[in-house]
Parts: C-alpha cells; structure tokens; sequence
C-alpha cells in the first residue's frame, strides 16, 4: 500500500471550501432545529461557552453572526429598517437591529430559518451583550446567563496562573460555570456529563492550537492567507464548531494548508507588496470590495485584531488540562475571554509585540459608526503605536452594518493617500540603502 | 520644452495647472464642475491651454486628482489630491510641514515630510460640517454670494456662536438668529469661527507643525483665514494660486514623470 501525498490542488483552497461547507451546514441544522421547535442556545463571539453548552447537546445560535451575514448577502439595509421602524435608534448596535428583525421575522434569515433562544449565555466582553440578551428574555422568556469574567486591571499587568489575583479570578469564573451547569440541566432536563465535555474539551484544544498555527503561518512572506477575507470563512468554523470532531478536522486541515502554503511560497496576493494589520471589525456591506481597495495596491492583510477578539482570544492556543476539565475550563474563559477584550482595547501593545515578526508595513485602523465598544479608544491606541513604533496607519471610518454611513468614494480616497505615502517612504528607504 | 498639466476635478470646482520643466506654472484655469465631470475636466485644460497659448501635444503627460480624478478621461494616471495639496505646498513653501485643504466637500488636514510626502492626514467624516458647503449654506441663509462673505464676516462687533456642525441645520440656526435680531455679520463670524474650530481639530489629530499652509477654495474668504489663523495662534501660509494647489501638485507629479522618463535612474522626488 502507498501514500500519496496530497497535491497543490487538494490542498490550496481547501479551507476556504470546506469552511464554507460546514458554515452551510450549520445553518441547515438550525433550520431543521427550528421546524422542529428544538432547543438551542443564543451566545455571543466572545466567550461562546461552546463546551459546556455542546455537552448538553445544545445547538448554538450566534446572533453576531447571522447578522453580519445579511450584510454580506446585502439585504442588511431592509433588516435595520425594521428594527428603527420598530423603535430602535439608527445610532444602536446594528448587530442587534438585524437581530430584532429576524426576531420579529419569527427567525427568517437569509441562510435559513432561526431556532428561537432556550437559553442566552454571554460575558461582559462587550457592554452590548447585556442589553441585546434582555431583549431575547423579554421575547421569548428564556433565561439569560451573564458570565463575568475579570478583564485585565490595567493595561500590561495580566496575570497568569499561580498568581494570587489569577486564582482568585479562576475560581469567581469557576463558580459561575457550575452555575451555568445547573442552569443548563434544568432547561434540558439532562445531566452534566463530565466525559463527553471531556471530549468536547479534547477537540477544541486540537482548535485553538491549530488556530494558533494558522495564525502564525502568516509569518511568512508572502503570507498565506488574507486575514480579513479568509480569515473571517475561519473564524465562523472557530466559533459554530469549536468543540466538535468537525471542526477539530477542519482545523488540522487548515494548518497544513497554510503551512503548505507558507513552504512554497503561494501568497494570498500574487504580488504582495504591502503587509498590512487590520484593526476592528470587517465592513461587511462591502466587504469583498473594501479588501480590493488594499489589494489593488498590492496590499494583503496578515493579520488582524478580528481574527483574536471575534474567536474569543481562542487564537492563543490554550489548551485544556483533560485531568482537571472545570478548573481548567474556568482558566481557559479567563485567559482567552479577557485576550479578547484586551485586543479592543490594548491592542498596541500587542501589535507593538508583532510588528518585526510578521513584517508588518502598514496598520489599517477601522473604527465603526454602531460599535463603541470596539471603536472607543482606537485614536488613542494608534497614538500610542505611533510613539512605539515608526510605521505608518490609515484610520478610516465605517460601519460592519450600515451602508449608509459607508462612502466608498471617500474611502478610496483615503485608501489611495495611504499607499501614496507608503510607496513614497518605501522610494525614499530603497534610496538611502543605495546610498549607504 | 516639455510641459505637464494636473487637473483637479473637485465636488464644486474644477482646476487645471501647467507647469514647465523649470516647474514654473504657466498657466491655471477654474470652472464650475457641474454635472458633467468628464466634460469639466476636459474643458478646464482646455481653458488652461489656451491661456497659456500652449498646444495640446507639448503637455507631455496630464495627472488627475481630486475626486473626479478617474474621470480626467486624456489623463496619464490619477494621484489623490491628499498627495497632491502636500507636494503643492511644499513647491510653493518649502517649509511647510502642516496643510489644511478647505474645499467644496471637505477638509483635510495633512501633515507632510520635507518632500511633501504624506506622512498622516485626517478629513471630515460623511458630513459636510467645517467645509466650504457649510459657508455655502450660510451665504444662501443670509442671501449673499461667497465673494460677500469674508469681507462682511469681519465688520463683526459682537459675534454669536453657533452651535450645530451639520451643514442643513446651520442654515436654521442662521436664520434663527436673524429672527432674534443680530447682525448679518455676528453671525457670518460666527459661522467662520465654527469652521475654524472643526478643521483645527482635524489639523491637531495630525500633529501641528510649522509652517502651515493654507490650500483650497476657501483661502480666497478673508475671514476664514483670519479665524483660522486666530484658533491656532499662528501665520498661515497662502498664495494667490491656493486654490490651483491640488492641480499644482498633480502637474508637479507629472512633471517629475516626465523627467523620470528621461533618467533611467530617477531621483527621489520622482515617479512617486
């Protein structure tokens, strides 16, 4: 019996592909769930609770991502219209104006028919998450479970296991998971079973960790991947199958990939010329032709805070202890919850960290109308890179929802000024290394 | 000799500059952009052509800038007017370290390198607050032209204040305060000062260095220029071809590709 070695072909394109697959896939269990009236449970990018919430055999509804989806298929404009014409202002969270729409809708949606919530679970990652939750609670009547979990006091002091403040902060979200355990129990009926969340856990690590590689597949030169076009096709296997044999698959299928990829030298761009880190949420209304701004000038994104703070700071590589599965559950929400906070709102000093790894040329910085949360701050922030660090950054404003406050003359323009002036800085470095 | 032309397609007007090899400008022109982009473009560098009494095949290579600029259809390439009002001003200053570009549609603020490279800039988000439109609007409230408004606005004596940023709520304000009795002129001041304090906030995001120089339509308003130099406690600099320096830079640029086409190995100012 021989090995074949898989070809260029079965290879390149492959995640994309399947990742699109399983998205598809996804959607078809949740419409089926609806028909049927079943279960399921609304969380949210940032601390999903996927483990425990798949251990009951709960199918997980992300209403982040079902919104950003009819901004994608372009019919985000007729969503948003409702939910004002419902009472919502034009100046709230779009996310969740789509979100009341296909609420009200009685859960029609683009990609198929949406479950109603038996349970919402979120975090404090985003102060959004609250209010969105007690809109579910007041419709639908389901329980909603807010995790808190400790954010980082200041930027830069982290603390990490065996630290006194990590212990004590472990265990306040240890305490809060068991909490979440009980609650699941009585909205099923069913019993916590500690060997299938085993499981659970022996998959997802088999996730973060290939997350993780992938990511930093993106050293390379060209890079692999465009973190914001491909990397958001990643990210929604991340979060819909993070604790499933799929998903793990779709992972180790993913890192050999790109690592291929990497090994030979195919770039996401054919001619890459300007490495580029993208900071915030996609503008999804446009989202295959904000990309073609940058690469039309030779511009790839490598990375991008989305693909750390949108997986929920998966993208670390935690990986579960399978000998100590709550302990280590309420260490791993800790570690990679509070990560994704810290890529809103600290995100400098990470990019400062991986500017000279990844070779970065340029950061892209893409505040939005509807998202303080992750919005606030990034003027600051990119003053505070820009002290650190001598490389240029576009700033310019959108939306991940709302065409109507999205230019795309304007931002052309601004997009143009920027690779003016990092051509013309990259003239005058070739010069002066002539010269000298 | 060989000579170059930009041609500035703005949101209200269009310019057009001819520059010699010397990067001497020998000729501008200026129209009313209208509804038709690619005729306005045509017709300016037309204009500019005939000024100069120069024939259409000695302009070597044509750029286009602003944001028509992809609509100069006998253009060469297309360059933002961001780069454009930077390389402009610093040709005209060379110390100019800080622009701020107050025309029809917005206002940039860019900080520049000594070459006139981008080194950041900042503009007006989807809105026109702090523009030249927002003058428009007021001139319109008040039934003045654009020319009136800078010499009226300084025979101020107690000026107002106006409190809205939105172009199409400032002309309620305005006629408000003319239903509460004050002067044209108060008011007129005080929507200058309004504009002076927006763009000085977009040039502080920048960083300010000296020199400034004052580009765009609006630096013909007197007023402007006089609140403007008052919120930022300095001189700005300005010319009378101001309001040619997006179409300036651009023939800038397309005179260094010229030369660039030349000498095999360019020097740094050109083919940027």
């Amino acid at each position: 019996m021989t090995t074949e070695t898989p070809s260029t072909c079965d290879i390149v394109g492959r995640g994309n592909r399947d990742g699109a697959q399983l998205f598809r896939d996804w959607f078809t269990e949740l419409g089926e769930t609806a028909e049927k009236g079943e279960q399921s449970a609304y969380v949210f990018v940032m601390g999903s609770m996927n483990e425990i919430l798949k251990t009951f055999d709960l199918p997980v509804v992300f209403p982040e991502i079902n919104s950003l989806q009819t901004a994608v298929r372009r019919v985000a404009g007729d969503f948003l219209s409702e939910a004002e014409d419902y009472g919502y202002s034009p100046d709230i969270c779009g996310y969740v104006k789509a979100d009341v729409s296909v609420q009200l809708r009685g859960g029609e949606h683009p990609m198929g028919r949406i479950p109603k919530p038996s349970i919402a679970v979120l975090t404090n990652a985003c102060n959004t998450y609250v209010k969105w939750a007690e809109i579910w609670e007041r419709m639908h009547g389901c329980p909603m479970f807010t995790l808190d979990v400790p954010g980082t006091r200041q930027a830069g002091t982290q603390s990490w296991p065996g630290d006194q403040d990590f212990e004590n902060d472990r265990r306040y979200v240890q305490k809060q998971i068991s909490e979440l355990i009980t609650l699941c129990e009585q909205v099923t009926g069913k019993k916590f079973d500690i060997d299938k969340f085993r499981e659970i856990l022996r998959h997802a690590n088999t996730m973060s960790v290939g997350w993780r590689r992938v990511i930093e597949a993106n050293k390379a030169r060209p890079a692999p991947f465009n973190a914001l076009t491909d990397g958001t096709i990643f990210l929604g296997v991340a979060n819909g199958f993070r604790g499933t044999r799929e998903g793990a698959d779709y992972f180790n299928d993913l890192v050999e990939e790109m690592e291929y990829k990497a090994t030979n030298g195919i770039g996401a761009l054919a001619e890459e010329i300007y490495r580029l880190v993208f900071i915030g949420v996609p503008c999804y209304p446009i989202f295959r032709r904000f990309n073609e701004l940058f690469s039309e000038w030779g511009g790839s994104f490598i990375n991008s805070t989305y693909l750390w703070f949108a997986s929920g700071g998966t993208n670390l590589g935690f990986e579960y202890d399978l000998a100590k599965p709550l302990e280590s559950m309420a260490e791993g929400t800790l570690i990679n919850v509070r990560d994704a906070m810290d890529s809103m709102f600290h995100q400098d000093r990470m990019l400062v960290d991986m500017v000279d790894d990844y070779a970065v040329d340029g950061v892209v910085y893409h505040p939005i109308k509807s998202c303080r949360t992750v919005s606030t701050g990034l003027a600051d922030s990119r003053g505070y890179f820009a002290a650190k660090k001598d490389i240029p950054s576009l700033f310019v404003e959108s939306d991940m929802m709302d065409s109507r406050v999205i230019s795309e003359a304007q931002m052309k323009n601004r997009v143009d000024a920027f690779f003016e002036g990092l051509a013309s800085r990259k003239q005058k470095a070739a010069i002066a290394g002539k010269e000298n | 000799m060989a000579y170059a032309a930009g041609v500035d397609v703005g949101s209200t007007q269009t310019k057009a500059a001819i520059v010699d090899e010397d990067r001497k400008i020998v000729a501008t022109a200026l129209i009313d952009t209208g509804s038709n982009v690619v005729a306005a473009a045509e017709n300016v560098f037309e204009k500019a052509l005939k000024e100069s009494d120069i024939a259409n095949e000695e302009v070597e290579y044509v750029i286009g800038t602003g944001y028509g600029r992809y609509r100069v259809t006998f253009g060469n390439d297309q360059v933002t007017e961001i780069s454009c009002h930077g390389r402009g001003a610093v040709h005209m200053f060379p110390n100019t370290r800080t622009v701020v570009d107050m025309g029809g549609q917005d206002t940039k603020a860019i900080r520049i390198g000594e070459t006139g490279e981008i080194e950041d800039f900042c503009m007006n988000d989807k809105c026109a607050a702090g523009t030249g439109r927002f003058l428009g609007a007021a001139a319109a409230a008040l039934d003045l032209t654009l020319d009136d408004l800078g010499p009226t606005a300084l025979r101020y004596t107690k000026p107002v204040k106006i409190s809205t940023t939105c172009t199409v709520f400032a002309e309620s304000e305005v006629l408000s305060w003319l239903g509460k009795g004050k002067k044209v002129e108060d008011i007129l001041w005080g929507v200058h000062e309004s504009i002076a304090t927006r763009s000085a906030g977009l040039m502080r995001r920048v960083g300010i260095q000296d020199e400034i120089t004052f580009t765009g339509g609006v630096t013909r308003n007197i007023a402007m220029v006089k609140a403007l130099e008052e919120r930022l406690g300095k001189k700005l600099n300005i010319s009378d071809d101001s309001h040619y320096m997006g179409a300036l830079g651009a023939a800038l640029f397309a005179m260094d590709r010229i030369i660039a086409s030349r000498q095999p190995h360019a020097s740094a100012e050109a083919a940027q």
